[in-house]
């Protein structure tokens, strides 16, 4: 029988503890001016909080909302209250300022250690998160690129919960490409705007959660310039503040529909029109927007707000395997089912299915994808901490570089391989994981949104291959390689079974470099793009290998199971993944032509 | 008002618990501690007391340096203060033994009110509240579902859990209070409450800073002492009763057997 989530079952804090003090240093950071206020004990207290909260008020409906999905009556959507009263216990912890400055009433805790804390709600569950992240991430976008006012009237309340926030941008006729948007801004002599257009696949689009929704809206203002350079970005919030900063008026935002999805259901995903007229606020058709920052640069502002979210879709989907995994780990132990091979004598008890070696296969390779990927999450707050902090300008810089580069890979392989480890998770559960009465097949539905949002797969294989590696003359792929050439020394120095991974890894890495050189050089730039994908998943399990052998060198001459873990898992990567990307680097050098060849008619 | 609040740092629920093959006493390196999930209640208790009334809450744990971050949990929570008696030589100590070390601690303290929850998960002995109360002096109130205080009057109110309802049981302050977990429901600590929760006063004392005679306390100042243990038997598989028409009729031969019906 199936038993409840427990705190076990989300995210191993073993693993994330490991991660954050015996490999990324975490312990250092409050030696840092912006950190002064922390240590070792305000981080755990962080993390327990976190754990403990997330068990308790979103795991235990997540199935729930699952199966009783939003609904809207043409007047107003429904949701179970559970969302609700767990948002709230949410904002009442102050996680929503975890990292934000003391001024503005957050608590300054370091990226990295804020992401960790916010997986294990993405674990619990990853639709209810779905409110709080992208409040997070619009209260950031305010605080960086807002006028005071703006950040006084819409960011405080985000803060304390009272209002929820979203970023539209894709449109029923322009997701991937938003040079094609057509939402128009019509400045207005006070100084505002009004808004008219209709935005697809808004996520927490409308509800009743709180007191007000804050939309971050693109939109294009007339006689701008074409393209992407014309579009402007806009506060527009459901309902219209009066000076004192109650609700005053309907802003003319509506609800025209609700999707309904294969997973991630507990979130509202909405097409909302702006501006017909549905709420006329001062008597007249047309959502009142704010201007943020300055006319025709809001794609850049919006962007700062994707790459977080980016980072954030590739914590989701690797919290969705993590706990897929430890729930297959847990079947694995206590399912009895066969005997071993040596032992087929009936009488005979029979084992865990754990004691099959095939069985050991599927779990190992959702151990390697799954702390492969909390390593790369982890690392890329890191690198969002090391960003803002570290004490000298090139430090911060090269930080800046390498976070840019990795971000397609951070959004893209997670959401790739976490999809995979909770196919394999189902598959350890056999039948009974293609139930409902498991965990496991929702966590394969919800998860399969994330190589769709926030820039699809091809989408992040183009920006790496496209823009990334290629920008400021290779800069990027530069910082990448030298740190991984680091991590090879110290693995060749570390000796044992460490060396041959280490050359093996420093063997595909020079590949690579070969390879994106040759790719730079090629004058047919559709033939490199056709092949952009294969370079991002060969990049992408490159990269996750470097991380396994940073995880084996931390491990390296510690004694019992965890740190033996760390060494089969990473072993099993080395073994059985990377010598994946040969094929993949061989498609890749020989600039196959086969996907950009053929005809749409012979398909 | 002056409360004190009595913490305990136990192996997680959740986890599987084991006895030291040594000393055969609880083994807290194997597992994660957290804070007794029932002394969460008596600190909400007195936190909510205090809001009320004003004062002060002072929380008391012993136990091994890592049972501070059972205290940092509490001082999170909002309690302003904690002592931490810690010793490698109170290792061991049984009930009576603890309790004589905590009253020493708390009588320094000189609390209006002295709070404990009913029993801590790892031993579930139940009785420090009542070995406090005697060992101090105090009227000792347990079972509480409600708390109410009235310091004009100097006295405390409860409303005792009963297996029929509950009793109204008042008594003089200063007075021992031990809570049931229906009295409240627990705040979380905040962030904000994390942050301060750092530079909020905290007493390390040794046996000898208490004043505790070595020999008093520990595996060999214990009364009492763990014979032997083993694990508990495995769940045994249950009985699978076959409907054949008369299901029923089974089940509740089967209930009457057991003596359920």
């Amino acid at each position: 029988m199936p038993t409840a989530t427990s705190r076990g079952d989300l995210i191993s804090r073993r693993d994330v503890d490991f991660l954050l003090y015996e490999w990324l240093n975490v312990g250092a950071l409050p030696a840092r001016e912006r950190f002064a206020e922390h240590g070792r004990e305000t981080f755990d207290a962080a993390l327990d909080l976190a754990e403990q909260v997330a068990a308790e008020h979103f795991a235990p409906h997540n199935r729930l909302a699952d199966t009783c999905e939003p609904t809207f009556d043409g007047e107003r959507v429904h949701l179970i209250p559970e969302i609700g009263a767990a948002l709230a216990v949410f904002a009442k912890t102050g996680l929503l300022g975890a990292t934000m400055d003391a001024g503005v009433g957050g608590a300054q805790l370091p990226s990295v250690v804020a992401g960790a804390c916010f997986a294990f709600f993405q674990a619990a569950n990853v639709a209810t998160s779905g409110y709080p992240f992208l409040t997070i991430a619009n209260a950031n976008l305010l605080l960086t690129h807002a006028s005071s006012e703006l950040v006084e009237t819409f960011v405080r309340p985000m803060l304390d919960g009272r209002f929820l926030g979203t970023m539209c941008l894709s449109e029923p006729q322009a997701g991937s490409s938003l040079s094609d948007i057509t939402t128009r801004a019509q400045r207005q002599p006070d100084g505002a705007y009004r808004l008219f257009g209709n935005k697809m696949w808004i996520s927490g689009g409308d509800h009743e959660l709180s007191e007000n929704i804050v939309h971050l809206v693109l939109a294009k203002i007339p006689g701008g310039p074409p393209g992407v350079k014309g579009i402007s970005l806009f506060v527009v919030p459901k309902w219209l503040l009066g000076a004192d900063g109650t609700l005053d008026a309907r802003n003319d935002v509506a609800l025209a529909g609700l999707n309904h999805k294969m997973g991630f259901r507990g979130t509202t995903n909405t097409l909302l029109n702006f501006g017909e007229g549905r709420h006329t606020p001062g008597g007249e058709p047309g959502a009142v927007g704010y201007l943020v920052g300055a006319e025709h640069h809001g794609l850049a502002y919006m962007f700062s707000m994707m790459n977080e979210a980016r980072i954030g879709v590739g914590a989701g989907a690797m919290a969705l395997g993590y706990t897929g995994y430890l729930k297959s780990l847990r079947y694995a132990r206590e399912r009895p089912q066969g005997r071993p091979p040596a032992g087929k004598d009936p009488a005979s008890p029979q084992v865990p299915i754990i004691e099959h070696a095939d069985v050991r296969r599927m779990l190992l390779a959702q151990k390697s994808y799954v702390e492969g990927a909390l390593a790369l999450v982890l690392y890329a707050g890191r690198l969002l901490d090391e960003e803002r902090t570290a004490p000298d300008a090139a430090a911060r810089e090269r930080a800046h570089l390498l976070l840019d580069t990795l971000t397609p890979i951070v959004k893209s392989w997670p959401s790739q391989w976490c999809l995979a480890a909770n196919d394999l998770a189902i598959q350890v559960h056999g039948g009974y994981g293609y139930t409902r009465e498991y965990d496991v097949e929702q966590h394969y539905r919800d998860n399969r949104l994330n190589p769709i949002h926030e820039g699809t797969h091809g989408i992040q294989a183009l920006d790496l291959l496209g823009r990334k590696v290629g920008a400021r003359g290779g800069a990027g792929l530069t910082a990448l390689v030298e740190t991984i050439t680091t991590t090879v020394g110290a693995g060749r120095a570390a000796g044992g079974e460490l060396a041959p991974f280490a050359d093996q890894l420093a063997a595909v890495t020079s590949r690579i470099v070969d390879i994106t050189a040759a790719l730079g050089a090629e004058p047919d730039a559709d033939a490199c793009l056709a092949n952009a994908t294969v370079y991002l998943e060969a990049v992408g399990h490159t990269v996750i290998a470097w991380l396994w052998l940073e995880q084996a060198l931390a491990a390296h001459g510690r004694d019992g199971a965890f740190y033996d873990g760390k060494r089969a898992a990473a072993r099993y990567f080395f073994r059985w993944e990377l010598p994946r990307t040969g094929p993949q680097l061989d498609l890749l050098a020989a600039l196959d032509r086969t996907t950009l060849d053929t005809d749409p008619a012979w398909l | 008002m002056n409360i004190v609040v009595t913490v305990k740092q136990v192996p997680d629920t959740w986890a599987e618990k084991k006895l030291d093959a040594a000393d055969k006493t609880v083994d807290r390196k194997s597992v994660d501690n957290v804070m007794n999930e029932m002394d969460e209640y008596g600190v909400e208790e007195a936190l909510k007391i205090k809001e009320a009334h004003g004062g002060e809450v002072t929380v008391v744990t012993m136990g091994p340096a890592k049972a501070v971050e059972t205290i940092r949990k509490a001082l999170s929570m909002g309690a302003d203060k904690a002592v931490h008696l810690t010793d490698d030589s109170l290792h061991g100590s049984d009930a009576l033994a603890t309790s004589a070390a905590l009253a020493k601690v708390i009588s320094t303290l000189s609390p209006d009110l002295v709070i404990t929850s009913s029993e801590a998960s790892d031993a579930r002995g139940g009785v420090i509240g009542a070995l406090l109360a005697e060992r101090l002096g105090l009227p000792q109130l347990t079972q509480a579902r409600k708390v109410t205080v009235d310091p004009a009057a100097s006295k405390v109110t409860i409303e005792r859990q009963a297996d029929n309802g509950y009793a109204l049981v008042e008594a003089s302050l200063p007075a021992v209070v031990s809570v049931v977990e229906k009295i409240n429901q627990p705040r979380y600590p905040s962030f904000k409450g994390i942050m301060a929760a750092k530079k909020k006063p905290l007493t390390t004392l040794s046996a000898a800073d208490a004043g505790l005679d070595a020999a008093s306390v520990g595996l060999a100042g214990a009364a009492t002492s763990v014979v032997t243990a083993v694990p508990a038997p495995p769940r045994s598989s249950g009985t699978i009763v076959k409907d054949e028409g008369d299901g029923g009729t089974k089940i509740a031969g089967f209930l009457a057997a057991q003596k359920l019906i």
